[in-house]
């Protein structure tokens, strides 16, 4: 992709392809190695009905990590993901007298308008992504616990039947990421929107030079990331048949970025890697699950995401710009 | 105006290719001093804090009478200091271009190490945190200033790995530690000196001490050479990588000398706290002024952004119907309006 042209093609030394293979594949190797150490170690692991719980746990995360592969992938971040769930779990509760889809579509538009208000920091006053959507993460989980203040149970068969339902044995939850990551992977490499993005990511000034409407897809990337997390907040509110703007999605933001980081998308931007983000998703997901399912105290498992975070980024440090 | 060309007359090739036009360096502007809205806009940058702050503290006298009493004033004294000394270390990681996200967990983690220590007196409850933290701090830097590695994801990977170390030293957050109420440790967040707090004192050093290193020393130099350029302050021979190890080792150690301090104002060692403190850390360094793009940036101001955030979440709990949550909605509004009008004025002083 950044090809030099002008410089003479040297031989890459097996150190260098060992690199590359790594952060290319890393993650799928290290979802492949806790696969294999997960079927040999751990009791009743391969079961139909252990899958599909990892499975659904793993959809919430995912679907946020979408939004954020395309944040990082513009040179960005969203911090208020989060929050962003918390504000869509209290605008389902509130809304809900006034029928599924109305509770649903201010769920949607709750999280899409806090992207545009992230989007509008970082593209027309150019806000630094990071701390533009800090200001909406400490605001958005306080306008969450304003509208809702505390837990509240939902009592409605629609999410009920969301959050527990399934289609010839697939759950909902794991439908609605599926859909979700075709979408969000054909957006990123099939579409204008997809492109323009990438060069924006790639380099802000050169995308500005070349006539891209750099203020408008920056805004859309928030808004994809704002209403994804609202989609996930939904999702998980369906799940656990309750409203709680306290604790839902507290870390999401650090759940997402390590999935999308650990995937192989530089932070550096101008790159969105979305089978390495479900990858990535999928491997936190189990080594989390490994962890407890051995018993080991849930310290270790936050130590252990730590250093992953580590590895992967040291892993992918050559890449990308300088 | 012999030499203008008339249409007919052939175009001189120019003796260059035209290069498309970037904008111009700040030095040739400053050839000519700054201009009056320049020299007003730096003024509101530096001070502006300071003026909201005396602006907020005159309104919550006249809407409170309990605002201005001695006991609300030394509990926001004591409480902003340990915030205060947070955001120290903040300012210098920040001043770099940088950020450290895991003074959250650096705070409670150097608040569990001096509570669980004081039992072997008060040298190792406050060596122990600021050794602990100090490492952290050094492995952020080493990993940021030689691996290259991004900041904000290095210090992500931090804050996550304190607390699970933080959950480990005390049974997955099921013990605390206790400090002695009579011992010397205890004295040290709990004592006064003139009638004011010691931790309060201790902070007014450490901000004496920080803003004199900052301006005055070397160090200081190299530290807004990194920011404002890195490679030109490599080219001018400043020591880059071990500017920022030093400021996140600096960083991570007055987390952990903020969390000792705050153990021994609350004589225990409380797992929950600090998570969103790098928030707020973050936050008051850049309401004081502080440039989050690095180069630029004063220390008196982090402690005027600690204030004014501290004011704000008072008067909040004073109107007591109003709580947390209006808070949080408070600050991060606060925040967007600072970070927005920061932005503005810098654009209007310098190319960013």
């Amino acid at each position: 992709m950044t090809t030099d042209l002008a410089t003479p093609r040297t031989k890459a030394t097996d150190q260098d392809r060992l690199r590359r293979q790594l952060q290319d594949y890393g993650v799928y190797y290290g979802v492949a190695v806790l696969l294999l150490v997960n079927i040999l170690f751990t009791p009743h692991f391969l079961s139909t009905e252990n899958f599909r719980t990892q499975a659904v746990q793993v959809a919430p995360v995912l679907i946020v990590a979408l939004g954020m592969a395309l944040a990082i992938g513009s040179e960005g971040v969203d911090l208020s993901v989060g929050s962003v769930m918390a504000l869509s779990t209290s605008l389902i509760s509130l809304y809900l007298g006034y029928g599924i889809w109305i509770a649903l579509a201010a769920a949607v538009l709750g999280g899409a308008a806090v992207g545009v208000a992230n989007g509008a920091l970082v593209a027309f006053i150019g806000v630094q992504p990071i701390v533009a959507t800090l200001a909406l993460m400490v605001a958005g989980r306080g306008i969450a616990l304003v509208l809702l203040p505390q837990l509240k149970d939902v009592h409605d068969p629609s999410m009920a039947s969301l959050g527990s339902g399934d289609l010839l044995g697939i759950p909902y939850l794991v439908l609605i990421a599926a859909a979700l990551t075709l979408l969000v992977a054909f957006v990123v490499r099939r579409t204008t929107f997809g492109r323009q993005l990438l060069a924006i990511g790639d380099s802000r000034p050169a995308a500005r030079l070349a006539g891209l409407p750099v203020r408008r897809v920056l805004i859309l990337v928030y808004v994809a990331s704002g209403t994804l997390a609202a989609v996930a907040g939904v999702l998980a509110t369906a799940r656990l048949t309750a409203s709680d703007p306290t604790s839902l999605g507290t870390l999401m933001e650090l759940s997402a970025i390590t999935a999308v980081v650990v995937g192989g998308t530089p932070l550096s931007g101008g790159r969105v890697r979305i089978g390495g983000t479900v990858a990535g998703a999928v491997l936190i997901q189990l080594l989390t699950a490994t962890l407890i399912k051995h018993d080991l105290p849930p310290s270790w498992t936050q130590i252990a995401q730590a250093v992953v975070i580590v590895l992967a980024v040291y892993a992918a440090r050559e890449r990308g710009k300088r | 105006m012999t030499t203008h060309p008339t249409p007919t007359d052939p175009v001189p090739p120019p003796s260059t290719p035209p290069i498309p036009s970037a904008p111009a360096p700040s030095w040739q502007d400053e050839a000519t001093g700054p201009t009056r809205s320049e020299r007003l806009s730096a003024l509101a940058q530096q001070h502006g804090a300071l003026v909201t702050l005396v602006v907020a503290v005159f309104a919550a006298w006249l809407s409170f009478d309990t605002f201005l009493t001695t006991d609300n004033l030394s509990n926001m004294a004591v409480s902003s200091a340990f915030l205060a000394v947070v955001a120290l270390g903040m300012t210098f990681v920040i001043v770099t271009g940088g950020i450290d996200l895991s003074v959250g967990s650096l705070f409670a983690l150097g608040g569990v190490l001096a509570a669980w220590g004081s039992r072997y007196g008060t040298a190792v409850a406050l060596l122990l945190p600021l050794a602990a933290c100090a490492l952290i701090g050094l492995v952020n830097g080493l990993l940021i200033a030689r691996s290259r590695l991004a900041p904000f994801i290095v210090t992500l990977a931090a804050m996550l790995g304190a607390r699970g170390i933080l959950l480990a030293v005390t049974d997955e957050g099921s013990r605390t530690y206790l400090v002695d109420k009579d011992s010397f440790f205890a004295k040290l967040g709990q004592g006064e000196a003139l009638g004011v707090g010691v931790p309060v004192w201790i902070t007014l050093a450490l901000f004496v001490a920080g803003a004199v290193t900052l301006r005055r020393s070397r160090f200081g130099q190299y530290v807004y050479a990194v920011g404002g350029n890195e490679d030109a302050a490599a080219l001018m021979g400043a020591p880059v990588a071990r500017t920022k190890i030093a400021v996140y080792t600096l960083s991570g150690l007055c987390a952990g000398l903020a969390g000792a301090l705050n153990a021994a104002w609350l004589v225990s060692g409380v797992t929950i706290l600090g998570s969103g403190m790098e928030l707020e850390a973050i936050s008051a360094v850049v309401i004081g002024g502080t440039l989050l793009t690095g180069g630029f940036g004063f220390i008196s101001g982090s402690l005027v952004g600690v204030l004014l955030l501290k004011v704000i979440q008072n008067v909040i709990n004073q109107i007591g119907s109003l709580d947390s949550a209006y808070q949080q909605v408070v600050s991060g509004g606060f925040l967007a309006v600072v970070v927005m009008a920061q932005t503005w004025l810098g654009r209007r002083r310098r190319v960013l």
